[in-house]
Formats: C-alpha cells, structure tokens, sequence
C-alpha cells in the first residue's frame, strides 16, 4: 500500500497557501473565468456566420467545448505545474526531489494544485449542462456512462499531456514554448470538431496526442452523427484506450528525459 | 573496523558538451577511489570545476556514473535511491529544500511526512533541533522573509529532520557572518558527538575545514590529489602563517628576525609583513625578537585560506 500522507501534506500546504493570499486568489479566479468566457463567446461568434461546422451545429459544439474545457481545466489543476520543470531545472531544485524517499513524478505532480482552475472548470461545466440541454440526448444508462467514460478519459489524456510536456523539458533547452503549441494546441483543437481538421492535424490530435478523443468523439457517439470518414461508428467508446494510449508515451517521454538528467544513456 | 559510509572504487563521471557544432567529453570526476567510515568529518575541498559538486551527486543518486562503482550507507544510489534517502541529508548553500511561502514550523512538519517520521519522532526531533540551531524565535516566520544566516539553520533542520546516518554540506557557510558560521558549526560538531553522524562538506572556507573536519580530500581534475590531516596538508605544502605588524615609526625593513622571511612594508615601513612556518618557530616567539626593534602597535597572524592551499597544491603539480 503506498504512503499518501507525504502527498497529502505537500498538497494541504499548498492549498493554504493560496487560501492565505486570498485578493491575489480571487483576482486569478476570476481572470481565469474571464478567459473561460471569451473563448466559449468565440464559439458562439462562430456561429453568427456559420449554421453547421464539421457536420456539427452550435448545440453540438457547445458541448463539444464543454467536454473539453471541463476535462482539460481539472487536469490543469492537478497537473498544470509540471510544466514548471524548466525552472526546477534551472535552479537545481529537482535535486531536492531526489533526496526524497519518493518517486519523483509523483512528487513533481504533487508538489503544487492551481485552485483558480476550478474557474475555468465551471466554464466547462455550464457549457457541459448548457450544451446537453441543447442538444436531443438520447438519454439512458448508456448515454450517462459514456459521459462519465469521456470525462474521465479526458482529464487523463489532457494529464498525459502535461506529463509528456513535462518529460520533454529534460532534453529541450528552454523547450517550454514548442511542448506548449502541443499542450495547449491541443486543448483547443480537442474543443473543436475533428471533421474540420487538416489531414496533418488529425494525425497529431487524433492520433499522435489523442485530443479527439476527450470530446469530438464521444460527442459524436453520443447523438448518434456521422462522423469523418475516417472514422468508424462508435469511436467515441474508445476514449479509455486514448488515454492510456497517451498516458504510455507520457511514462515513456518522462523515463527517457530522467534517464538522459542522470546520464544514464537514453 | 568501523562501518564504511560511503565507498567508491574508480567513480567517474564524463558529460557531453556541445561546442559550436561538434560535441566533446569532458570529464568531471576522472577516477576517485575513496572510503569514509562512519562517524568521520571529512572536507572535500578543491577548486571550482574540480567535479566536487559531481561527486555529491553520484553518491546520492542524483547522476548516474560513467564508470566506476560507488556505494553510500551500503546501498547503490541510483536503484536505491528512495531506500538511500531515508539515510542521507544534504544541504546546499545555494538552493533550498523549504517551501519559500510557508513558516519554517509547516515546512518541517511536511518533511517530517515526506520521511513518514512517527509523531513521537517527529516532535522529539523538532524540538532538538529547534532548541540546537536556535529556530525559536522565527519558526512561525514563512521562509521568505528570514535573513540568510536563519534561513542556513533552517535548511540545516530540513536535511536533518529524518536524522541521516550522512550528511552531505555543500558550501554550509558561504555568505554568513562570523556569527552565523560559528553557530552552525558548533551545531555539526555537537550533532556528530551526540548521534555519531557522518559529515562531508565543500567548502572554500578554512575556519569549516579547521573546526569541523578531521580529514580532508583534496581533488584536482576529478582525481584526489590529497587525502588526510589538515596538518598534514600543511605540511605537504609549507603552510606558512604571516605576521603583520604594525609599527610606532617607519623603520627600516625586518629581514633579519629569526626562522621568518621579511615579505614586504608598507608606508615607508609602518607596516611590515613576516611569513613564518609554525613547525619551526611561533608568533610569540617572533614578537618577542621583534620587541626590542620596534614599538608595536598592532598586529595581526594571517593564515594561508584555503584558496592558497589549493593553489599551492596544483602549483607543486604542475
């Protein structure tokens, strides 16, 4: 059984913390919420001069984007700070984690919480309900379980990516910007409906880095569209196996960068 | 036979550099071959670049090595690294294992779950160190706001929390005043007597060296170029002391007195410098052969830091 009271005393510091400065609190909150805001106003604006995009109209999207935003800002909570790494790197303080009777991924995951992400969560949670509400669900017990499935699934893609990012650090110099255009492109193009992608970028979101999976997908299973031709039906199923798909590169991406840190040969 | 600490047979380390386009090896550590026993104080000195950094890192897990073996407490440092810091503690002058937003008090009790302490334990060995290192009067402080000599005695507390059969100082005491310094030290020299703890530090200061360490290695290029007493250093090197005295009225240069060598004057001769050799003669004697030359007014024995003994150690190599 492993030890989570180490985890747990790290994590509890950190929510004080943020607790403590609570003017500073409430001003990421509510930026945090604004952005949310402006990007799910994007969709609507869309939609001023477009009926129907990717075979999906606004209702459709809507959830689409509330998928996605719910699941990539509670994986941002939990998992959004490894993408400090660079700055441990610089200042020599991922050392500490080694002198630490724990794993260091763990520590590294564990080692911060962004509250003011639960903003950006209830943004995705008006859209989810709002977009669901919208939209003729077809509801039943299987409806309500693929939900849950790509909910879960996509806060562990969307985890699975910040890890990655995170391993990458080790061998980029200052290589926060390219893993970036991956992470957080990702988190946009997961918002957006697949069918409108370019070849090249159904291989890399869909594929490669499985954003589709976390909302377009399942989505599309859920009401019954058609979806590219690419894609056979029900995929939005397979959301589960996206996410240890991504999560196996992450591991993969993390233990080769530590290996290359120590210098144990890649 | 003491319990051996830390072992290393041949450890080196190599790393890859890029140089404009091509890439070289360059070698931090060539090849230490060096055993510790249990309870030792041991100073690594040596020059910057000469791998003692590198070496710290190879002994708890942090680097792996390029060739060579090396065990820390009886465990291999890579593969046992979770198991081996339960058993080591390692400071760094330079960087800090507190969380810069929290009092001192919280960061403890945290590293007191990190190293799943028992509560009895972890209030035993709290209160130890707070009365020891003195952290009374600022452990409800957050980390950010203590000045450095307490922000030293706090990441001393951190790395000794768990109570670590070896603890590693990587440059302890740069930046501190006379004070601060003295207190740590009297505080690593108590924590040794009192729990048998294995001591190593870098440091470019001579008073760390004098005060704290029994034995010294001394490295150059990755390899030990040195390993044993300070005295004996002294002696390998000639570890002369230099007198500097002060004087009443400008006198004309002292370059006859007895066992020293007139070093230079200053001021048309108010002040002069002697370098003598401790083994042959003593700063008493040569005042006493001074005192019917000259009025003193004051005087001051420089000791050789330990920049110079390096330094004079790589010179004699070359």
């Amino acid at each position: 059984m492993v030890d989570l009271t180490p985890y747990r005393a790290v994590l509890a510091s950190r929510v004080r913390a943020q607790r403590t400065y609570r003017a500073n609190f409430l001003l990421d909150l509510s930026s945090s919420l604004l952005v949310g805001l402006v990007e799910l106003a994007e969709v609507w604006v869309v939609f001023r001069s477009v009926d129907s995009l990717g075979g999906l109209d606004l209702a459709a999207v809507v959830l689409v984007f509330g998928l996605a935003d719910l699941s990539f800002s509670l994986a941002d909570l939990a998992f959004g700070h490894c993408d400090t790494l660079p700055t441990y790197l610089r200042a020599g303080t991922l050392d500490v984690f080694y002198l630490r009777p724990q794993p260091l991924l763990l520590q590294l995951i564990t080692s911060d919480i962004s509250l003011r992400r639960l903003a950006r969560a209830a943004v995705g949670v008006a859209a989810l309900v709002a977009g669901l509400a919208m939209n003729d669900v077809p509801w039943s017990a299987g409806a309500v379980a693929l939900l849950v499935l790509a909910v879960v699934s996509g806060i562990a893609t969307f985890a699975a990516m910040f890890v990655w990012a995170a391993g990458a650090q080790f061998y980029l110099v200052d290589g926060a910007e390219a893993t970036n255009a991956f992470v957080y492109g990702g988190r946009y193009a997961a918002s957006q409906p697949a069918s409108v992608w370019s070849r090249p970028l159904v291989v890399v979101f869909g594929f490669f880095f499985p954003m589709a999976f976390t909302a377009y997908l399942p989505v599309v299973t859920l009401l019954g569209l058609p979806g590219p031709d690419w894609m056979p039906d029900g995929l939005g199923w397979c959301a589960p196996l996206a996410a240890i798909w991504a999560w196996a590169l992450a591991l993969t991406t993390w233990r080769t960068g530590v290996r290359h840190y120590q210098g144990g040969g890649g | 036979m003491t319990d051996t600490i830390v072992e290393t047979e041949a450890l080196g380390r190599d790393f890859r550099v890029r140089d404009g386009l091509r890439r070289r090896t360059v070698v931090a550590v060539e090849e230490l071959t060096v055993r510790i026993g249990a309870g030792e104080a041991v100073g690594y000195i040596g020059a910057n670049g000469a791998g003692k950094s590198t070496t710290i890192k190879m002994l708890t897990g942090i680097l792996v090595p390029t060739r060579g073996s090396v065990r820390t407490c009886g465990l291999q440092p890579v593969p046992d690294r979770k198991r081996l810091a339960r058993q080591v503690g390692v400071v760094f002058g330079q960087r800090t294992q507190l969380w810069w937003d929290l009092p001192v008090r919280d960061s403890l009790r945290i590293l007191a779950a990190i190293h799943s302490l028992g509560t009895t334990a972890e209030r035993e060995r709290t209160d130890e160190l707070v009365e020891r290192l003195e952290l009374g009067e600022f452990l409800g402080t957050p980390v950010r706001q203590l000045s450095l000599g307490q922000r030293m005695r706090a990441e001393v507390a951190a790395a000794l929390l768990h109570s670590p059969r070896l603890v590693i100082l990587d440059e302890p005491t740069i930046g501190l005043d006379v004070l601060s310094k003295q207190r740590l030290r009297e505080f690593l020299v108590a924590e040794r007597r009192l729990h048998g703890t294995t001591l190593m530090l870098t440091t470019h200061d001579m008073g760390d060296v004098e005060r704290l360490c029994d034995r010294i290695l001394l490295a150059d290029r990755g390899s030990l170029v040195f390993d044993g007493t300070l005295a004996g250093l002294s002696r390998t090197v000639g570890a002369e002391r230099v007198l500097v005295v002060d004087l009443a009225e400008p006198t004309p240069d002292l370059d006859d007195v007895p066992d020293t060598r007139h070093l230079g004057s200053e001021g048309g001769g108010l002040r002069q410098r002697l370098g003598f050799d401790p083994d042959v003669t003593t700063a008493a004697r040569v005042l006493a052969a001074l005192s019917g030359r000259a009025e003193l007014v004051d005087l001051a024995v420089e000791e050789p830091d330990v920049e110079e003994i390096v330094r004079r150690v790589y010179a004699a190599r070359r």
